[in-house]
C-alpha cells in the first residue's frame, strides 16, 4: 500500500513536471543581430519572462541550497539564516503565547464561571487578522523586531488558549469523582487528573497555534522587513524573480511541513487509549 | 581670541615648538592644554590651534610675518589671509573630527537609484573612513521609514524630501523635530503608464484612473497633483490616487490594479524592460532640477551625536560627489545592482543612470540629466513643498514658511561641508524654481497657492 502510494505520488509529480515544462518552455530566439532598443529591453541577456521552466527552477534551488549560509551584509543573507530567523522569531511568539495560553486556559477550563464571563472577549479578540495589529504593534513597541513577536504571539494564543480551557473543562467527571473521593490535594489534581486528561486536546491546540504562527511570520515579515524568509520574499518580488519566489514559497513549505510532524510527533507520546 | 590676535601681532614671538605657539616648549602647552580643557574652551583653542599653524605655515620664517605685519597692518593682514584660505571651513573640519558618540549607525533605505549616494558610501568604505560601523537597511516602504526613525531603530535614513517637514509639523504622524542634512537626487522620477493606454498620451482623458505614488508627502504626490490640475482633472475626484511602496509598483501595474503611477526609479524603468508599461514622461519635463529624495536624521539625534552625525554628512556628501560625475555611472550600476543594495538587473540601472533608455513605446531615449545628485538643500524647494501641502489641505492655517524651512533644511551646515570637502557650494539659499513654465517665488507662497484654480484651501 505505502509503496503503491509512493509511487503514484512520483507519478502525479512526474506529470506536473511534464505541464509544467511543456507551458513555460519557450522557443528559442531566432538569430540576428540586436538592434540598440532590443539590448536595452534585455533581449540579449537571457531574459526571463513570466514563470521559470522545471530546470531553471532546479538550478536556483541547487544554486541556494548549496550556500545556505552567506551573509553578503544586512540586506543579503543565505535562505538558511533567513530561515533561522524567521523560526527564531515564531519559536519566541509561540513560546510566550505558550507561557499565558496553557495557565490562562487551566484556569478558564477549570472554572464554568471564568469560561462565560472571558468567552465574549475570546471571541472578540480571534477573529482579528494578525496583520491588522501590527501598525497598532509598531506605534505602541516602538520595534520592530519585537512587534513581530507580538503579532506571532497575538496570533498563536487563541488556539491554545481555547483548546486548553475546552480540554481542562472536558475532563470526564468520573476521573475528577475519584481524585475527590481520594481526597487527593488541588495541585495534585491539577497535574495528576486534569492535566494528563486534557494534553491531547493542549496539544492539538498547540500544533493548530504552530501552523498559523508559521503562516503570519511570512506576512509579518513581508511587512516588517529586515530578515526572515517573509523578507526574502519581498525582496525577490522587489526583483520580480519568480524563480526566487517559488523557492521561497517551497521553502516556506517544507519547514511548515516539519514542524507539523513535530508536534504530529509529539502528540503521539501525550495520547491516551481510555 | 587675545589669543588669535597674538598670531598677528608683529611684536610676539612664533617660533616655540609648541602647536599653538604660546609656550616655550610642549610640555608647557600640554599642562595649559589639559587645564583648557577642564575649563571648556577646548573648542576654541583647536580652532585657535588651526588658525595659528596656517599662519605659520604661509609665513615659516617668523621675521618675515613680523616684517608683513608691520607693513601692513594687523587687521589688514587677518582679512587678506581669512580671503584666501577657507579657516573658518577648516577649523568646523577639524572640529567634526572630534571623538565621535556614537560608532554603531544604522540608517534606513528604500531600493530605488534615489539613494545612491547614501548606499554608495556603504561599499565605497566613506562611513568606514570616517570611523563610522554603518549598516545600510533595506526598508519595505516610507511609512515603515518614518516608524523606524520615530522609534531610534534607525538613527539616520532616507527620506523623502516632504517627510521631514511633514514629521516636524506632526502631519501624518506625531510631531518630531526633524532634519534634512543633503538632498539625495534631483529628478529621476517619472509618469510610467500601463501599455494599454498607449493611445491615452493625454491627461485629459485620464478620468477615472488609477494612479499610485509611493507616499502621501512625496514629491511624487504633489507632482502628479499638480501635473493633472493643470490639465484641468481634480486630483482628489477625476482620478484616484494610492500610496503603494515602490518595489510593489511594477507588480501592482502588470495585474492591472493601477493604470499607472508617478513612481522612483528603477522602477519606472523596470516596468518598461518587463514590458508592462512605458514611460509617458520624465518628471524633469515638468520640473527641471526639482528635489526627490533627503538623508536627515531626527533633530535628537544631531543633538546628542553632532560628531557623528557630521561624519556621516561627510560621507553621503562624499558618495554625492561621486555619484554625479557622468563617467562613473556604469560602474555605478553594478555596485548598487546586487541584492544586497536594489536587487535590480545592471542593465535597468545603467538606462536609468546614464539616461540612455528605452521608452517602452519603440524608441530609445538619450537624456543624461534623467538623474542627478545635487546634493544641495535649497531652502526654495522646502518652500515650494511646503506651498504644495497648503494647496491640498494637508496643512491648514497659517504656515511660517520660512522659520520651517530654515528649520528643516541644514542649508548652512550643508555649505559648510561641501565648503570643507572642496565641493564648491552655492553661494545663495534660494534659487529659482519654474514647475511648468510657472515661476514660484519664494517670498510669497501664500499668493502662489492661492493663484491655482484646483485647490484645498
Amino acid at each position: 500500500m505505502g509503496l503503491k502510494a509512493g509511487a503514484l505520488s512520483l507519478v502525479i509529480f512526474l506529470f506536473f513536471l511534464g505541464i509544467w515544462h511543456a507551458t513555460t518552455v519557450t522557443p528559442a530566439r531566432s538569430g540576428g543581430a540586436l538592434t540598440e532598443y532590443e539590448q536595452l529591453m534585455g533581449k540579449s541577456a537571457g531574459k526571463q519572462d513570466g514563470l521559470p521552466t522545471p530546470a531553471q527552477m532546479g538550478s536556483a534551488v541547487k544554486k541556494h541550497l548549496s550556500d545556505p549560509f552567506y551573509d553578503n551584509g544586512p540586506n543579503d543573507k543565505g535562505i538558511g539564516i533567513q530561515l533561522a530567523y524567521s523560526l527564531m522569531r515564531v519559536g519566541a511568539g509561540f513560546l510566550l503565547a505558550a507561557l499565558v495560553a496553557i495557565p490562562v486556559g487551566f484556569f478558564i477550563g477549570m472554572s464554568p464561571l471564568l469560561y462565560r464571563a472571558l468567552n465574549p472577549f475570546i471571541q472578540v479578540l480571534k477573529p482579528i487578522s494578525p496583520l491588522a495589529w501590527m501598525p497598532l504593534a509598531l506605534y505602541t513597541i516602538k520595534d520592530s523586531a519585537t512587534s513581530s513577536i507580538f503579532v506571532i504571539f497575538i496570533c498563536s494564543i487563541w488556539p491554545m488558549l481555547i483548546n486548553t480551557a475546552y480540554g481542562v473543562a472536558s475532563v470526564r467527571r468520573d476521573w475528577l469523582n475519584v481524585a475527590r473521593t481520594l481526597e487527593v490535594g488541588v495541585f495534585r489534581k491539577a497535574f495528576q487528573v486534569v492535566l494528563p486528561a486534557a494534553a491531547p486536546t493542549i496539544m492539538t491546540g498547540m500544533r493548530i497555534s504552530m501552523g498559523i504562527a508559521w503562516l503570519v511570520i511570512v506576512a509579518a515579515e513581508m511587512l516588517v522587513g529586515g530578515t526572515g524568509i517573509g523578507y526574502f520574499v519581498w525582496n525577490e518580488w522587489n526583483n520580480l524573480s519568480l524563480t526566487n519566489v517559488i523557492f521561497a514559497i517551497l521553502m516556506i513549505g517544507v519547514v511548515g511541513m516539519v514542524l507539523d510532524l513535530m508536534f504530529g510527533v509529539l502528540q503521539k507520546f501525550v495520547t491516551y487509549v481510555e | 581670541m587675545t589669543e588669535v590676535r597674538k598670531l598677528y601681532d608683529a611684536n610676539t614671538d612664533l617660533s616655540s615648538p609648541c602647536g599653538c605657539g604660546r609656550h616655550r616648549t610642549q610640555h608647557e602647552h600640554d599642562h595649559d592644554a589639559r587645564n583648557d580643557a577642564n575649563s571648556n574652551d577646548a573648542q576654541v583653542l583647536g580652532s585657535q590651534a588651526i588658525e595659528s599653524a596656517m599662519v605659520r605655515a604661509l609665513f615659516p620664517a617668523d621675521g618675515m610675518r613680523r616684517r608683513f605685519l608691520k607693513a601692513v597692518g594687523a587687521n589688514t593682514a587677518m582679512a587678506a589671509i581669512a580671503s584666501v584660505l577657507p579657516i573658518g571651513a577648516m577649523q568646523a573640519l577639524a572640529q567634526d573630527k572630534r571623538p565621535l558618540e556614537k560608532k554603531d549607525l544604522k540608517i534606513g533605505f528604500i531600493p530605488i537609484t534615489c539613494a545612491t549616494p547614501l548606499i554608495l558610501a556603504h561599499p565605497l568604505r566613506y562611513y568606514a573612513a570616517e570611523g563610522l560601523n554603518v549598516e545600510v537597511i533595506k526598508t519595505a516602504g516610507w511609512a515603515l521609514i518614518r516608524d523606524k526613525v520615530l522609534n531610534k531603530e534607525y538613527d539616520a535614513s532616507h527620506f523623502l524630501a516632504p517627510m521631514p517637514i511633514a514629521i516636524t509639523m506632526g502631519v501624518g504622524s506625531n510631531a518630531q523635530p526633524m532634519n534634512v542634512a543633503t538632498i539625495q537626487n534631483i529628478n529621476g522620477q517619472a509618469i510610467t503608464l500601463a501599455n494599454k493606454h498607449k493611445n491615452s498620451r493625454d491627461p485629459k482623458q485620464w478620468k477615472g484612473f488609477r494612479f499610485a505614488v509611493p507616499f502621501e508627502f512625496s514629491i511624487h504626490n504633489f507632482l502628479l497633483r499638480y501635473y493633472v490640475a493643470e490639465h484641468g482633472l481634480d486630483p482628489d475626484k477625476d482620478i484616484q490616487i494610492r500610496v503603494v511602496p515602490p518595489p510593489e509598483m511594477v507588480a501592482n501595474l502588470r495585474a492591472g490594479n493601477i493604470d499607472g503611477y508617478l513612481g522612483p526609479d528603477p522602477f519606472n524603468q523596470r516596468a518598461v524592460f518587463e514590458e508592462v508599461g512605458f514611460i509617458h514622461l520624465l518628471t524633469k519635463e515638468l520640473w527641471d532640477g526639482h528635489p526627490c529624495c533627503s538623508f536627515g536624521a531626527p533633530t535628537a539625534f544631531i543633538k546628542e551625536a553632532p560628531n557623528s552625525f557630521a561624519a556621516l554628512f561627510r560621507a553621503v556628501l562624499k558618495g554625492a560627489a561621486l555619484a554625479r560625475d557622468p563617467k562613473n555611472r556604469k560602474t555605478i550600476a553594478e555596485s548598487i545592482a546586487p541584492a544586497n543594495y536594489l536587487n535590480q538587473p545592471v542593465s535597468v540601472l545603467e538606462q536609468v543612470l546614464t539616461g540612455r533608455y528605452a521608452d517602452g513605446l519603440g524608441n530609445v531615449k538619450n537624456d543624461p540629466s534623467r538623474i542627478d545628485f545635487d546634493p544641495f538643500p535649497w531652502y526654495t524647494m522646502a518652500t515650494w513643498i511646503l506651498s504644495q501641502m497648503k494647496r491640498w489641505g494637508y496643512i491648514k492655517g497659517d504656515v511660517r514658511w520660512k522659520d520651517l524651512t530654515e528649520q528643516v533644511y541644514l542649508l548652512t551646515d550643508a555649505r559648510r561641508h561641501m565648503a570643507a570637502l572642496g565641493h564648491k557650494p552655492p553661494a545663495e539659499n534660494h534659487k529659482k524654481i519654474i514647475v511648468m513654465g510657472k515661476v514660484f517665488d519664494h517670498n510669497a507662497p501664500d499668493a502662489y497657492v492661492a493663484s491655482f484654480a484646483i485647490k484645498r484651501v
